[in-house]
């Protein structure tokens, strides 16, 4: 079609506006003659180089060499100063790419003799294109600033040897490769020397059995819960409803310091008030084994009234039709909730219990504000019922073992994006999106 | 035994059950609220019914010149207030452009999202606190105010553009016939029919400045700015059984608000979270 267009320009070659606008951005655009937005390019291009060229510039040396000079340099505001310029380099290029993009696609439309837009067309278009991108920015920057680089801080510090005897700005920080990841998980030197290991696995299985018994039992306590209250027999239901709520109601910080005193070994009312009845005295605070009880009915006293509000709200909906056909086929109870009721409340909920696995996983407030962690264990560094998450927090604010907190933290990620992956495959629309 | 004595016996255990659970969860309230009345500081001497309760402590937190309880109670607010009002505008930004826009990395974004809002803000504590220290930030509440806000996005973010999935496209549609523009959809429509979503994370957010004390604690150093929160957890984490009576008065006076907040409003909270969790 092109070739029968009278103002097509065979002369103009989308080539060079491509090799142009690479060279220097808006170059590309100024062939094409559009001017103004060329111009723009070029502005942009020219103020980012200098005003921000010579902190890229530090900000990348800093970034290699963590600094040089012992006492002057400090490497931790190097560092930052070196995520930042790769965010903002990653910006910067993805500008470039839509420049060269738009300089091509200018020069074919003038190549095939189309009508070139106006000014005024132009920037309707950039604000119908834009306008999404326009929305978003506010939020990314933020995103950016307060998510995204402290979390690839952390993950840097993690390759880093920054620890309580090496601390900037005193001492300057160094790049260790996967020292940390290896004194975590292989480090055996003889007696007393493989602490890391010992923590790391102790700390690790206890996670993992925390985390599946308290969110199971709290699932289990509010879906039975929800089943009762919602037989057809029980009144009150309103009542009921609210009083099983409570404990969500309540702030959790408040109620876990609550139960910390409760739980006091000398002089809590567990132990001088129901406990003294059966002439029963737990050492709840001093043996891990009992704080981990204590903790997991803790957990699941705050965390069963979310779980049993969201099953209510299901139960509510499910068409009476498919127990009453239930009932035709003759089910028993039993039946009928392994073949309706379950799948149902499962289905509408997976997300949201995912979410109450990842929770618990990583609830730092309730095993910090319960014991912070304790009793101490002989033979490693984190307390007997320190979760992952809470070890990190020692480690980085009491013992300022900074680097390994930052390797741990890497795996903690790890596991926790393998949980989310499990949350894509269950949320629904994403099935959907696949579709796009 | 009949089916109908079988059904009573059923209906007095189930009954029975929610008693135990009544009990269970009422006790250490009202073991708090005994604590809070006993006139003395101590755990050891105190009494969950006190023989001669006295309002001493609720007293003191709102009148003893060393009291900062209200100073407190004024940060909370001022951050709560700002948290809600500046999340609900973000969010509603960042999930109108990903509810109805498809442009490029959309989808690596969403991902994400869902990605981001499971790593808890502990994993980048030891950043925030350097960054914030670099740019004079540490120990003010601006500083607390704008880490609550950016940290909440990929969740809100998530839960609010899932809401606006569900309101249908035709309205926007009819909506663009009558002349409104992107600017248009996005405040004559979508934010008037998003009410409910919006409000869920308004009050979500207003909240969460009252209920956590982990990004307080290490932001914040001096008793004037604290919030509520870390306030309270140092009456106790310094002196555990001298202040503890007085934590309890001071615990109940965040705790009874926000409780009848979240009576009042669970259904609404939870609908919330299942539309736009769910969905999303």
């Amino acid at each position: 079609m092109s070739t029968a267009n009278p103002t097509a320009k065979k002369s103009h070659n989308p080539n060079t506006a491509v090799i142009l606008s690479i060279l220097l951005a808006g170059l590309g655009q100024l062939y094409n003659r559009r001017y103004v937005k060329g111009i723009l390019f070029i502005i942009i291009e020219v103020s980012f180089i200098l005003t921000l060229g010579r902190f890229l510039n530090l900000g990348l040396w800093g970034l290699t060499t963590l600094g040089t000079l012992e006492g002057t340099d400090h490497s931790v505001i190097l560092l930052i100063y070196g995520l930042i310029s790769l965010i903002l380099i990653a910006f910067a290029v993805t500008l470039y790419v839509v420049n060269v993009k738009d300089a091509k696609k200018d020069a074919l439309r003038i190549q095939k003799g189309e009508k070139p837009l106006t000014f005024r067309e132009a920037a309707g278009n950039v604000w119908d294109k834009g306008f999404p991108y326009f929305f978003v920015t506010p939020g990314l920057i933020m995103l950016a600033f307060i998510v995204i680089l402290p979390l690839m801080f952390t993950v840097a510090l993690a390759f880093t040897d920054y620890s309580q005897y090496n601390q900037p700005p005193r001492a300057l920080l160094s790049w260790v490769g996967f020292d940390n990841f290896s004194r975590l998980f292989f480090e055996t030197g003889g007696a007393g020397n493989n602490i890391w290991q010992d923590t790391f696995i102790s700390v690790f299985t206890w996670t993992i059995v925390w985390t599946l018994v308290a969110t199971t039992l709290q699932i289990a306590l509010g879906l039975f819960l929800a089943l009762i209250v919602n037989d057809p027999r029980i009144k009150f239901k309103r009542l009921i409803r609210t009083i099983l709520i409570l404990p969500w109601a309540v702030p959790a910080f408040v109620t876990i310091l609550v139960f910390a005193a409760m739980f006091n070994d000398r002089f809590g009312a567990i132990n001088t008030d129901i406990l003294a009845v059966f002439d029963l005295s737990i050492p709840w605070l001093q043996d891990p084994f009992y704080t981990r009880i204590a903790l997991i009915m803790i957990q699941t006293w705050l965390g069963f009234p979310f779980v049993f509000a969201l099953f209510t709200g299901i139960l509510q909906s499910i068409s009476k039709e498919w127990y009453e056909a239930a009932d035709v086929d003759g089910a028993n109870r039993m039946q009928k909730f392994k073949s309706i009721t379950l799948p149902h409340v499962l289905y509408a909920t997976a997300p949201l219990l995912i979410m109450q696995y990842a929770g618990n996983f990583n609830n730092f407030n309730i095993i910090y504000l319960f014991n912070e962690g304790g009793p101490a264990v002989r033979g490693q560094n984190a307390g007997g019922t320190d979760i992952l998450i809470s070890w990190v927090y020692d480690l980085t604010f009491e013992l300022n073992q900074y680097s390994m907190a930052a390797a741990i933290t890497i795996i903690l990620g790890l596991i926790v994006t393998g949980f989310a992956f499990f949350q894509f495959r269950k949320t629904r629309s994403f099935k959907e999106e696949g579709n796009l | 035994m009949s089916r109908k004595a079988k059904s009573k016996i059923e209906v007095a255990l189930i009954y029975l059950f929610l008693a135990f659970m009544a009990i269970i969860i009422g006790y250490p309230l009202l073991w708090t609220v005994g604590m809070s009345l006993n006139p003395g500081t101590s755990l050891y001497s105190a009494q969950l019914i006190p023989e001669n309760w006295s309002l001493v402590h609720y007293k003191w937190l709102f009148t003893d010149p060393s009291s900062d309880y209200l100073i407190w109670y004024k940060n909370s607010v001022i951050v709560a207030v700002a948290n809600a009002f500046f999340s609900v505008v973000l969010t509603s930004f960042v999930a109108y452009a990903f509810s109805r826009y498809r442009f490029v990395g959309r989808k690596y974004g969403l991902y994400a999202f869902l990605l981001l809002q499971m790593f808890p803000a502990m994993m980048a504590m030891v950043a925030i606190y350097v960054m914030l220290n670099m740019v004079g930030l540490l120990d003010s509440l601006l500083g607390l105010t704008l880490i609550y806000i950016g940290g909440q996005i990929p969740f809100n973010a998530w839960l609010v553009k899932g809401y606006f999935d569900t309101i249908p496209k035709e309205l926007d549609e009819a909506a663009r016939i009558d002349g409104a523009g992107h600017l248009g959809v996005f405040f004559r429509i979508m934010l008037p029919l998003a009410k409910p979503i919006l409000g869920v994370v308004a009050l979500f957010n207003f909240m969460a400045p009252f209920v956590d004390f982990l990004l307080p604690r290490i932001i914040l150093r001096n008793p004037e700015n604290f919030t509520l929160a870390l306030g309270l957890f140092n009456f106790i984490s310094n002196q555990f059984d001298n202040n503890f009576t007085r934590f309890a008065a001071g615990s109940i006076l965040i705790a009874v608000p926000i409780a009848i907040v979240y009576l009042f409003s669970q259904r609404f909270l939870i609908s919330g979270l299942t539309a736009g969790g769910t969905k999303g």
